[in-house]
């Protein structure tokens, strides 16, 4: 690729510089969150994290640098190639905790599903840019994408991983909705919906069926996640308006937190900063995700509304998600906190998808 | 393309306007939470949090009870008080553990080492520093707990065997779960400090003993008392099981077997209901769940006589002359010989070059089937041998479920052995030699069995030739006492055997018991029609002429003895084998304990019908 110094007078300093920001605070919780944990290798956390963010730039950097005309063209074999490497995870998977999300590569583990929203963002943008939400029949205007996203989650929720599944779901009904789709097809879509989910339900163990009922209502399981929910509100709750203080948060020096570096990282973090530092948190997230949908709005391409929309959406519902879970008005899911929870995949696919948001907004100029 | 296309152009900037609403609406609703949990509330988080106020307290599920087949009990739950530290709530570990020593008598350093095992834990889990506290201890405890906070007394249900050694080895014992076992499990619910049932029905039918751990939560006090409980999951209560064994018929079975190194089976020939199984020498399952002693471990381990071993479905023996009944059978139906064939015992039999003897060195003279069976002549069974050939011999052996595993439970089940020409050239890489058909013709040489294999022969004998699956569990009951499920008696095969040759065999093994010269006349009980057969299985060969002089043979190198019965002859109740490891002469002391046990066991069991 020649250089262009366009690329750098309309370099998007500002997204930049909210990203660094949030990692930035991301590794300061950590340190935190980690600080009472006992560590039996040698690294701590969150020097691993200050890696995975340094090796996440350098992502950013590749996406920032293709031409975003030669991402569309790859859509499709990114595509198959993230869904080939959820399915190498059935077998090959690394076990954690009753899942297999992991594939195990020499010194690190990726989580393939962290790269199949990507890839997935990038395959329905390509289509949604070739069939507009009106002009085809139910056929192609959400059948055929149905079936695409069909494949990821049931291999998602084979790890299983109902957090991921949801979000993989979330993204794909946004970028419907905003493509456009006729009333009476939402009408077909949720009726198709309703009438499998017996069949479903028919299908699943006690167990999984348990987890789920759990999952609506933490009440049934006050030994699980029924005590998550409370003792993350607790945390939450007794930072109060200015906090606890740097390592001061007894909740989580305590260990009381369940998943206190990756799932209820908020937790620890309002408690330690209170209402101020929460507001803070929240505010720039909401930057974050207010500036991708500017960026779509300002788009040359239609491919690049949806591909922008897709990410902006991608990050929402896992912030919205992630936090509603901490603060107890959605059901206990393992969804991370982009740059917030520890997590070299999640933490690479978010800066991947910061890459990309910049590429475009960058080059709308060029053109 | 958007930009070309001013409908679209508005549709998607409608769209976009939408979502930027959308997500505004969503951040201000996640604030305003914030707002309520961290300003309104906080002053109530902040309290709660202080001395992290809301706990999780387990309430153990008491494990399924085990019944005999009458519902009788044979193991039960028992409470056992069991004292805890909270970390978190003491006030100053160091005093609390020397008071607490002083108190009860202990060594600190016990208590400290218990802490050191669980460091990493979080400080407000209860760690057990002593288990079983009895009543005056529990009492000690109570009285200064109010001085001593974060001590607290933990009830929990753990497990009694009634009657000790009884049936141990079926019954199995619980232990605590290891670490390849928690790996499995850690999604069932176990951890680290769980019990596991770790051999016979309690390891076979874990699941459905153990039930699952109830808990709840609760508000303590600044110094960890219960306040109040938050919200609670009632415990499920394991499920109850009955077994097949008749707990008299079982006391007798361990009661003839006393002392002595072997085992007993009883089973009931038209269900294949085991009524009792006693393998010696046992152990004390009551010594396990506490956790055993590395002593006492050590000396179970090392014993030559394996009391771990199940020696019913683990020991492996040459069946002696109880295979005669298989050689009978398959010259019967190989029509080698007829019932009326005789063959002429002096003692010995030449073939090639040297003699084969026989147990009776003054020989038989001329003997038919009949009086081969009832006498035991070895002579008459190498000739029928010799015309069967090894491979005959085979077939009708596992046509009765010899060299098989009868599957009675998940607990390492041994095979057995039945050797055929193609077994020996691939194992032994050597070729049959005919003088080894000879010694499996009388249950010498290669064969292995295991007792319960025998035990299923002889009941095949009694029911007329069908083979059922030997079964030690009747039916699981709920905790509420409703029957979940129910075992059936399940007929492996219908032996395709004459009925005839049955016949004949059966009134030959009443023979060996009710005739002038059998071999098991020991077993003989008035009324009651015995049919068996005795066995003598080689340990190592003796010189001849050792016989008399027993006394002199060390006892590892004594024969093993065997017996197989059934009763009452032409309407059998019970089956049964007895084998004594080094019991000598199968004639002697198997038979005889066989006899008291069917004399008991008959009362019983007749008692149990003429109550119907």
């Amino acid at each position: 690729m020649k250089f262009d110094r366009r690329l750098v007078l309309n370099f998007d300093w500002f997204l930049l510089f909210i990203t660094i920001l949030i990692a930035t605070i991301g590794v300061v919780n950590i340190y935190s969150a980690t600080f009472a944990v006992k560590e039996p290798d040698g690294m701590p956390v969150y020097l691993k994290q200050i890696c995975w963010i340094l090796v996440g730039i350098f992502a950013m950097f590749l996406s920032f640098c293709v031409d975003y005309r030669l991402l569309e063209r790859s859509a499709y074999p990114l595509f198959v190639v993230a869904v080939l490497l959820l399915i190498l995870v059935i077998p090959f998977g690394k076990s954690v905790a009753g899942s297999r999300r992991w594939l195990q590569l020499g010194v690190f583990s990726l989580q393939p599903s962290e790269f199949l929203k990507i890839a997935l963002i990038f395959i329905l943008s390509k289509y949604f840019n070739k069939y507009h939400g009106y002009s085809p029949g139910a056929i192609r205007g959400f059948l055929v994408p149905f079936l695409i996203l069909a494949l990821p989650v049931i291999l998602v929720l084979l790890q299983p991983d109902l957090g991921t599944a949801l979000i993989i779901i979330l993204i794909f009904l946004s970028l419907l909705l905003f493509n456009g789709i006729k009333i009476k097809n939402i009408l077909i879509m949720s009726s198709v919906f309703l009438a499998g989910l017996p069949l479903f339900w028919h299908c699943l163990k006690n167990y999984q069926k348990m987890r789920i009922l759990t999952f609506i209502n933490p009440d049934l399981d006050p030994l699980g996640s029924g005590y998550h929910i409370i003792q993350s509100k607790i945390a939450i709750g007794s930072g109060a308006f200015w906090g606890k203080g740097f390592l001061k948060g007894t909740q989580s020096q305590l260990l009381f937190l369940p998943e206190q570096h990756t799932d209820f990282v908020f937790s620890v973090f309002a408690e330690e900063w209170g209402f101020v530092g929460a507001l803070i948190v929240v505010f720039l997230y909401l930057l974050v995700v207010l500036w991708g949908l500017r960026i779509a709005a300002h788009s040359r391409e239609d491919f690049c509304a949806f591909l922008t929309f897709g990410i902006a959406s991608m990050f929402f519902w896992q912030i919205f998600i992630n936090i509603g879970m901490s603060v107890g008005i959605i059901p206990v899911v393992g969804v991370p906190l982009p740059l917030m929870s520890y997590g070299g995949s999640s933490t690479i696919s978010f800066l991947l998808g910061i890459g990309i948001l910049i590429n475009i907004s960058t080059r709308r100029f060029l053109f | 393309m958007l930009l070309y296309d001013k409908d679209n152009k508005k549709e998607f900037e409608k769209r976009l306007f939408f979502s930027i609403v959308f997500a505004i609406v969503a951040f201000v609703i996640i604030l305003s939470r914030l707002w309520h949990l961290q300003i309104l509330q906080g002053k109530k988080f902040k309290s709660l949090s202080e001395n992290n106020r809301i706990r999780i307290v387990k309430i153990p599920a008491p494990r399924g009870i085990i019944f005999d087949r009458k519902g009788r009990v044979l193991v039960e739950n028992y409470p056992s008080f069991d004292l805890s530290i909270i970390p978190e709530d003491v006030n100053g570990l160091e005093r609390t553990i020397k008071e607490l020593s002083g108190l009860l008598n202990v060594k600190a350093e016990l208590f400290e080492a218990k802490l050191k095992e669980s460091q990493g834990n979080p400080p407000f889990k209860p760690i057990k520093v002593k288990t079983n506290l009895d009543y005056r201890e529990v009492a000690i405890v109570e009285t200064n707990k109010l001085d001593l906070p974060g001590i607290t007394i933990e009830i929990e249900p753990k497990r009694l065997y009634i009657f000790g050694k009884l049936a141990a080895h079926l019954i199995g014992y619980m232990g605590k779960i290891s670490e390849s076992q928690l790996k499995t499990r850690v999604s069932s619910g176990y951890n680290m400090v769980d019990l596991i049932g770790k051999y016979g029905i309690e390891h076979d039918y874990e699941p459905v003993l153990r039930g699952s751990n109830g808990g709840a939560q609760v508000e303590v006090d600044a110094v960890g008392r219960k306040v109040r409980v938050l919200r609670e999951l009632e415990p499920t209560p394991g499920e109850n099981i009955f077994l097949t064994v008749e707990l008299d018929i079982q006391k007798l079975a361990e009661k003839a077997l006393s002392d002595m190194i072997g085992t007993v089976i009883v089973m009931d020939p038209n269900t294949g209901d085991i009524l009792a199984l006693a393998s010696s020498p046992s152990f004390n399952p009551n010594m396990f769940s506490p956790g055993i002693s590395s002593k006492d471990w050590e000396a179970l381990v090392t014993n030559p006589y394996n009391p771990l071993a199940n020696k019913a479905i683990q020991g492996q023996y040459p069946p002696g002359s109880v295979y005669k009944i298989i050689t009978a059978i398959a010259g019967l139906e190989e029509k080698v010989i007829t019932p009326e064939t005789i063959f002429y015992c002096d003692g010995s039999y030449r073939f090639g070059r040297r003699p084969y003897r026989c147990w009776q060195k003054k020989g038989h003279g001329r003997v038919n089937l009949h009086r081969a069976l009832v006498e035991s002549c070895d002579v008459y069974f190498y000739q029928v041998g010799q015309r069967l050939g090894v491979d005959r011999i085979a077939y009708y052996s596992s046509l009765f479920g010899l060299g098989k595993p009868t599957s009675i439970s998940r607990t390492n089940e041994k095979r057995g052995l039945i050797p055929t020409r193609l077994w020996k050239l691939e194992t032994l890489k050597s070729p049959w030699r005919e003088s080894e058909t000879l010694s499996t013709a009388i249950g010498q040489g290669f064969v292995l069995v295991t007792p319960l294999q025998i035990l299923n022969l002889i009941s095949s004998i009694a029911n007329g030739g069908v083979l059922y699956r030997p079964q030690i569990v009747k039916k699981i009951g709920s905790p509420g006492g409703n029957i979940i499920k129910e075992f059936f008696p399940e007929k492996m095969k219908k032996i395709h055997v004459a009925d005839n040759s049955i016949n004949l065999i059966k009134d030959a093994l009443w023979g060996v018991v009710n005739e002038r010269l059998g071999t098991g006349w020991r077993a003989r009980i008035e009324g009651a029609n015995v049919a068996g057969k005795t066995g003598t299985a080689q340990v190592v060969g003796l010189p001849t002429g050792v016989d008399e002089l027993k006394k002199f043979v060390p006892f590892e190198h004594r024969d093993h003895a065997w017996f197989a019965a059934f009763a009452p002859k032409d309407r059998p109740k019970m089956a049964i084998v007895v084998l004594l490891e080094h019991g000598g002469h199968g004639g002697n002391k198997a038979a005889q304990i066989a006899g008291d046990i069917i004399k008991g066991a008959l009362k019983i069991l007749n008692d149990d019908d003429s109550s119907f």
